[in-house]
């Protein structure tokens, strides 16, 4: 998550202060980033070394207004004119988790997906409620975007599932059989011989 | 005054205990349903999911007294559902419950309001009132300005609200609904998830089968069924 480019796209506003800009950039993105004030000093130093932002005059309270410069603005053009790529962004782990699931001997793989459908959905719920409330335009639109997501990802829980059940040698009973209370763990050792 | 907190909620609207249901008998015997326990409270939406034959319909129809358990007991309102004689249990299903289905089986040759009056006039309602209990329920869904206009005329998103009032027009509070945002585009989808959402928190039971995570989401308390037994539920979290 770039906070730089969020900082710059907040003070083509206008001039801002630290403490102003951490305040605006958690309420655009719904507090779903939060920031400390720290990160945004920090931020902001290393954005006047690179000649992106300009800071005023401080004022009687020691405070000190940060401005965008010409280059801080083309800067922002181009962050908003380039696609992010698949590469930067972070590996999922519960891609990870299923594929390590599924070729480890003796995991129950029905019960990783159980729980993580199960954990995925209170976060949809949790998400939902949050919209709701009813929040301003940026803040729903990250919400739509993290309800979008979880939702996908329920998606392919069940895609996992049905892929699971097509190929294992012990596909599930039958509805109306006798369930036998410990099943036999899938495992994905069917397509390999 | 929407306090949804344990201590005020008093006997679950819906009931299931240890409910099995068998189709067919013998060898063909399917069990669709075994040992399901779920109560669904007064203010509650509770969503079902899971794979097609995970018995979510069979679970459905018992709640709302379509069906009958082979086991196990289900209360509606109160009333024991296995236990009803037949004219008492279609007595029960008209007073208390209502349905909304995808395919939306609105009358096509009557307008929406004279759709919703229709339950009402069947139990024995004069038309004035039902006339005035259809427009109230039309206007608690959003959808009073298409009160004169005939099915064909209104959106889907329209009709499934049309649908809905229908559903609850009178004194029911139980609400049953098997994937109604079906057939339906995301915001006509939305408007409906909405409207049950509504229900439930203006005092109604609802219960949802979707097969949508995003509209499970609205939900209190989101059951999975896998194989006629519950797999797992999810509930949200306390409000803030």
């Amino acid at each position: 998550m770039s906070i730089r480019h969020g900082l710059l796209a907040l003070l083509t506003q206008g001039p801002r202060y630290g403490y102003q800009l951490r305040v605006e950039f958690e309420a655009s993105t719904g507090a779903t980033w939060p920031l400390n004030i720290g990160q945004v000093y920090t931020t902001l130093s290393r954005m006047e070394r690179d000649g992106l932002v300009a800071p005023g005059e401080q004022d009687d309270q020691g405070r000190v207004v940060y401005a965008i410069t010409d280059e801080g603005r083309s800067e922002l053009s181009r962050w908003f004119g380039t696609p992010i790529a698949q590469a930067d962004r972070p590996r999922d782990e519960l891609v990870i988790k299923l594929a390590m699931a599924v070729t480890a001997p003796g995991v129950e793989v029905r019960q990783v997906v159980q729980a993580q459908r199960s954990a995925t959905m209170r976060t949809l719920q949790s998400l939902t409620r949050a919209k709701r409330a009813e929040p301003g335009t940026a803040q729903r639109l990250v919400l739509d975007s993290m309800i979008f997501q979880a939702e996908a990802e329920q998606r392919w829980l069940d895609h996992c599932e049905s892929v699971l059940a097509a190929t294992s040698p012990s596909a599930p009973p039958p509805a109306g059989a006798p369930s036998s209370p410990a099943r036999p763990s899938r495992t994905a050792h069917s397509s390999q011989e | 005054m929407t306090d949804l907190s344990a201590e005020t909620a008093d006997e679950p609207v819906i009931s299931l205990t240890k409910v099995s249901r068998v189709h067919g008998s013998g060898a063909a015997a399917v069990e669709a349903l075994k040992g399901v326990s779920l109560d669904v409270a007064a203010g509650e939406l509770v969503a079902v999911m899971g794979p097609s034959g995970s018995g979510k319909s069979t679970l459905l129809n018992l709640a709302g007294g379509l069906d009958r358990p082979t086991s196990g007991r289900v209360v509606v309102e109160g009333a024991d559902v296995g236990a009803l004689p037949p004219k008492r249990l279609a007595e029960m299903r008209r007073r208390h419950v209502g349905y909304v289905f995808q395919d939306l089986n609105l009358i096509p040759s009557l307008t929406a309001v004279e759709n919703v009056m229709l339950p009402r006039e069947l139990d024995g309602v004069r038309t004035g009132r039902a006339r005035s209990e259809a427009s109230h329920a039309l206007a608690e869904m959003g959808v009073a300005e298409v009160a004169g206009r005939f099915p064909d005329e209104i959106s889907g998103g329209q009709r499934q609200r049309v649908a809905i009032a229908r559903a609850m027009v009178g004194v029911r509070r139980v609400l049953l609904a098997d994937e109604p945002t079906g057939a339906l585009d995301t915001p006509a989808g939305d408007d409906v998830i909405q409207a049950l959402r509504a229900r439930a928190d203006s005092g109604s039971a609802v219960l949802l089968v979707t097969h949508e995570p995003r509209y499970a989401a609205w939900a209190d308390r989101v059951v999975f069924l896998r194989d006629g037994e519950i797999a797992d539920s999810a509930a949200a979290q306390a409000s803030v």
